[in-house]
């Protein structure tokens, strides 16, 4: 379990890193956290040419409150995230959520930029920024662009980063008043990739109607998965047991993909997913009405 | 003051080592001018090999050689047989086939080596792996343990009629005729899947050739460090005293680190001598998950005869048991399963047929536990099955059936893994289940908690249940232990380690008969320069086998430590006292002397030593039991599940544990605690997932899912103490105590706690998604 021969860069600035990248293109590969990356080239599945290696560049790891939410430097580690009180603040769903990424070793090293950019459809930040709307800033030598979290995800391990492109940070939006938020999963193990899981998001008007609603699954599909259309059953309601149900049944049975593998078969995950959902649901629901 | 070190929680003499990085491993051994092997392993579970190209390997740069099968030779033949099949069972069917250190036709499991790289560091190695080239023509795979003895099947070894590698019946008493006068007769079937011990430390080799001595030296991940060494030298033409073997701190065994000889084990040696270089092997974990043996793979179909009021009067338990590609092991684990399956009941008529598969799988040895667990389970789900069929309370009908204290030694009238007859020495069965029911509370929650939790919607379950372990087996085991001019005792035993603190439980035992501080007590262990008997630690036998040896040779140089000092000091030896590295009169504290002045006089540098004694006060001695002595335990849980996620919380944890003498308390926990361990991963996490072709679908600590610490519940030991009669210590075994029960014990929990659902289980290792299956089978049914 060596990983096969590749040249490595460590650059110290953000351009000479995105030259390197435009320079080598798909046979370079960023290292961020190594979380992922370093195993897959240690099982030699990633043999990649060219590593970049960008944890020498100084000014990707920040957490920065700003009008209507947080920005979030590439580099930041998940411990930071775990522990910073802007994130806990402006981001509450995020900064609950990172204790259930992995295991303090990873959380030291990983990265949100890393995390996003490998695009695993098991993993939370993936999830989590597309159900808070989040939007990511790519940078190449041939200029920069934002891409919404939605747009941003395309399938297993793809995204829509070209080869000479770096995410370096990411913008997530705060919830209104009167918002409430979820993160449900179910793990073999705590620190395991979850066999199903959803993220839920909801704001309520004065009334106590469902104003906005965001469902986001992970794990049971090739990407994060937002039930758009269980999402919108919910908007315009009182969050009756029934409407939950009603809105839950509609996105596991026809907004999810599940497949399966030696943890958990297809029809399990949509079990799961059932049980969690209505669970999100429930708890966002709480939040919203400030009970939790 | 109190003088017993015997059952003291001492701290271990070796953590200070192990804690600050400094204890040496097999990894940690790096030579000047080591070379590095890597292994090219089939990809394919049974293929032929049609053939081998490693032209551009040989000529990458950085590349020492490569080998081949065919380039070894006539050195390329199989490893010798490690447990001959018992000869004292009639019509026993044992055929031996064992493993070859390079595979020259036809691959047999996925992960057997066909080639060998060694090169200037194992990155380069690697990389010439990826430059081999092997045609296969792929084969029909043998996969399945039932269907690898129906008549069709592929053959795993080509000049067989058949997978069968073994076939062994043992009957007890007249089941049949108990079957004709029973009340109630139950019929099930059990699975039972295979795991892998996955010890922290992979296995590693490292191998020096001193050409000009002739002499080679192999640190060796191994728990049998002297039976290496002399098959070492038998198979390189070496004297065995030019071959040493040392097997340094090793990051747990659990037994597969005693198969032998592993391919690597005949490989590695055999290359530092041909290269005349030192050269280093180490496992990696992807390694380890296809070529370090594993365990666990059995079905059986049992059935029991019962009265109406719960006497068993029989049980009748046919099984196949999968020994994969090889049986290098012949029969210890299917007879340890036989052993076990009786479990710690009075059971007057017993059949056991096994049949054993070769299959197109991993080798499969003793894996803590090694078929006890798979006769537990079977036994204990039985009587679960009893219970509620009989509508006798389980704890009761379990009650009722357990051997009685004045039964003991208790006869079984079969032979156990060693050959010996299954005799049980001594026990105090019901008393270790009372004490287990107190400290849970069982009554307790049955009438009080569980009602108030089920009333809530929570489903929370109990389970009791008891086991057996039979321990400390054969052939035997020796110690020297010598009183040094410093007056520290050096002890040496060809044991070996792995991590169950031997340099603290064998130097109590030695400490308490010389008087002497346990840290002034230095084991040596697993260095045959050092010590060159011995078998190895396996089968819960340390501390039976290894440790009776140690207090014989203690007892042995404490005889001539107050011979010596009687004539010193001038006063009888039944007045001498032994306290604090001294020797002293009785009541007169300064006539005195200490061991290292001793020692001195017993060694001296002019003058004669007088006729008939021996220089020194140093004694070896051996010990070597009949048959090994019983352990019994009752564990308990109590448990909570969510019934629609099937995730687990184990609320409370207890373990009553009579394994006789106790040594030292917090090393017993700790062995228990890790049996536990491995126990929970059996029953609901770890479980290698094959495919039809016998490919491992998970082989990562990704997908292989082991418990943590996340995972573990408090646990709770209590212990009794029934001395075996068998040795001088009044030990029993432990080792691999934990692990037994826990399957079993975790089906009844979830039974219980799912009480609404009427499960029955009947296989482990469960998980989450095939409980719900289960579950949701039973409530629709």
């Amino acid at each position: 379990m060596k990983p096969a021969p590749f040249a490595y860069y460590a650059p110290t600035t953000l351009d000479e890193a995105l030259s390197l990248l435009s320079e080598h293109g798909y046979d370079a590969k960023v290292l961020a956290g190594g979380q992922s990356l370093v195993p897959m080239m240690n099982f030699r599945i990633a043999q990649p040419a060219v590593l970049v290696d960008i944890n020498n560049i100084s000014d990707l790891a920040y957490i920065n409150a700003e009008e209507g939410g947080v920005r979030v430097g590439a580099l930041t580690r998940h411990h930071q995230s775990e522990t910073s009180p802007v994130m806990a603040r402006h981001a509450p769903l995020i900064y609950s959520t990172m204790p259930k990424i992995a295991y303090p070793q990873v959380r030291t090293r990983g990265t949100f930029g890393g995390s996003l950019s490998h695009a695993d459809p098991s993993a939370e930040l993936p999830t989590l920024t597309t159900t808070l709307d989040a939007k990511f800033r790519l940078v190449s030598q041939r200029g920069e662009r934002w891409v919404s979290a939605s747009e941003f995800f395309i399938g297993l391990y793809t995204t829509a980063l070209e080869p000479d492109e770096i995410l370096v940070e990411g913008f997530v939006p705060e919830l209104p008043p009167r918002s409430g938020w979820s993160l449900q999963e179910v793990n073999r193990r705590k620190h395991d990739f979850a066999l199903a899981g959803v993220a839920a998001v909801l704001t309520l008007d004065e009334s106590g109607i469902c104003q906005d609603a965001r469902l986001v699954f992970l794990s049971v599909g090739d990407r994060p998965m937002y039930a758009e259309r269980a999402s919108n059953l919910l908007k315009g309601q009182t969050l009756t047991p029934e409407a939950i149900r009603a809105a839950t049944e509609l996105a596991t049975t026809e907004e999810i993909d599940p497949g399966d593998d030696i943890h958990a078969t297809a029809d399990f995950r949509r079990h799961l997913a059932k049980t969690l959902c209505q669970r999100a649901i429930e708890q966002a629901h709480q939040r919203a009405q400030g009970k939790q | 003051m109190d003088k017993r070190l015997i059952g003291k929680r001492v701290v271990r003499n070796e953590d200070p080592r192990l804690l600050t990085g400094q204890a040496q491993y097999v990894d940690d051994v790096n030579l000047p001018n080591m070379a590095h092997a890597a292994m090219f392993r089939s990809e394919y579970a049974h293929a032929r090999i049609r053939s081998i190209d490693v032209s551009k390997a040989r000529a990458h740069s950085g590349v020492i050689a490569v080998y081949t099968a065919e380039d070894m030779g006539a050195d390329c033949y199989p490893g010798p047989p490690l447990v001959s099949p018992p000869p004292t069972v009639k019509d026993v069917i044992f055929n031996s086939r064992r493993q070859v250190p390079l595979v020259k036709d036809k691959i047999r499991h996925a992960g057997e080596i066909i080639a060998v790289v060694i090169a200037e560091t194992r990155y380069i190695a690697e990389d010439a792996l990826d430059l081999i080239e092997i045609e296969y023509e792929p084969l029909p795979v043998v996969a399945d343990i039932e269907k690898a003895l129906e008549p069709n099947s592929p053959l795993v070894h080509d000049d067989l009629d058949s997978n069968l590698a073994a076939h062994l019946v043992q009957k007890k008493g007249d089941y049949e005729s108990a079957r004709a006068s029973a009340d109630v007769i139950i019929q099930r079937r059990f699975t039972i899947e295979r795991g892998t011990a996955a010890a922290m430390e992979n296995r590693g080799i490292v191998a020096q050739w001193d050409a000009k001595s002739e002499a080679l030296t192999v640190w060796d991940t191994t728990q049998a460090p002297i039976p290496i060494r002399n098959g070492l030298a038998a198979r390189l033409g070496l004297s065995e005293s030019k071959v040493r073997v040392i097997a340094p701190f090793i990051g747990g065994g659990f037994g597969p680190k005693i198969m032998m000889f592993y391919s690597e084990e005949m490989l590695v040696p055999w290359l530092a001598i041909k290269l005349n270089r030192p050269v280093k092997w180490i496992e990696d974990r992807r390694e380890n998950f296809y070529a370090t043996t594993q365990e666990r793979g059995q079905v059986h179909e049992v059935e029991m005869a019962f009265t109406r009021d719960g006497k068993i009067l029989g049980i009748k338990d046919d099984f196949i048991h999968d020994t994969g590609a090889y049986d290098p092991y012949g029969l210890t684990t299917p007879l340890n399963t036989q052993s076990h399956v009786m479990g710690g009941y009075d059971i007057p008529n017993f059949t056991s047929e096994f049949r054993v598969a070769f299959t197109n799988k991993t080798i499969v040895t003793p894996m803590r536990g090694a078929g006890r667990p798979h006769g537990i389970y079977v036994i204990e789900r039985m009587m679960d099955i009893a219970a509620k069929e009989l509508g006798i309370d389980r704890v009761e009908i379990r009650r009722r059936n357990l051997i009685k204290p004045d039964a003991f030694p208790y006869e079984h009238g079969i032979i156990d893994q060693a050959f010996a007859p299954l005799i049980f020495d001594s026990g105090n069965y019901e008393a270790v289940l009372n004490e287990t029911l107190k400290a849970v509370g069982y009554e307790k929650f049955i009438k009080e908690e569980q009602p108030r939790y089920r009333a809530e919607g929570r489903r929370v379950g109990i389970g009791v249940l008891p086991f057996i372990e039979t321990t400390g087996v054969g052939p035997y085991e020796g110690a020297r232990v010598t009183v040094e001019a410093s007056g520290k005792i050096a002890v040496a035993t060809g044991v070996g380690t792995q991590g169950q603190g031997h340099f603290t439980s064998f130097a109590q035992v030695v400490a308490e008969q010389l008087g002497v501080d346990v840290t002034d007590v230095r084991i040596t262990t697993g260095d045959s320069a050092h010590f060159n008997w011995g078998t190895g630690t396996f089968a819960s036998r340390g501390a039976v086998v290894a440790g009776n040896a140690m207090h014989a040779a203690a007892t042995m140089v404490r005889k001539k430590i107050l011979k010596l000092a009687s004539k010193v000091l001038n006063a009888p030896e039944e007045e001498l006292e032994l306290e604090d590295g001294m020797v002293r009169v009785a009541d007169i504290p300064q006539s005195s002397i200490s061991l290292s002045d001793l020692a001195a006089l017993a060694n001296p540098l002019r003058g004669a030593v007088e006729p008939g004694t021996e220089p020194g006060l140093e004694a070896t001695a051996y010990y070597g039991p009949q048959y090994g002595p019983t352990a019994f335990g009752v564990h308990a849980m109590i448990a909570e599940i969510d019934p629609e996620t099937m995730m687990i919380k184990i609320l409370r944890y207890v373990v009553t544990e009579d394994c006789g003498t106790i040594l030292n308390p917090l090393i017993l926990e700790g062995q228990i605690h890790g049996g536990v361990a491995l126990g929970l991963g059996n029953a609901y996490y770890e479980k290698l997932h094959f495919d039809e072709n016998a490919q491992l679908l998970n082989a990562s600590f990704m997908d292989y899912l082991l418990v943590g610490s996340t995972e573990m519940p408090r646990i709770e030991v209590h212990h009794l103490e029934t001395r075996s009669p068998l040795n001088e210590l009044g030990t029993k075994g432990v080792g691999e105590a934990g692990a037994i029960p826990v399957p079993a014990l975790f089906a009844q929990t979830m039974e219980d706690a799912l009480y609404d659902y009427n499960l029955e289980i009947r296989e482990t290792p469960l998980n989450p998604n095939r409980l719900f299956e289960i579950a949701r089978k039973e409530k629709t049914a």
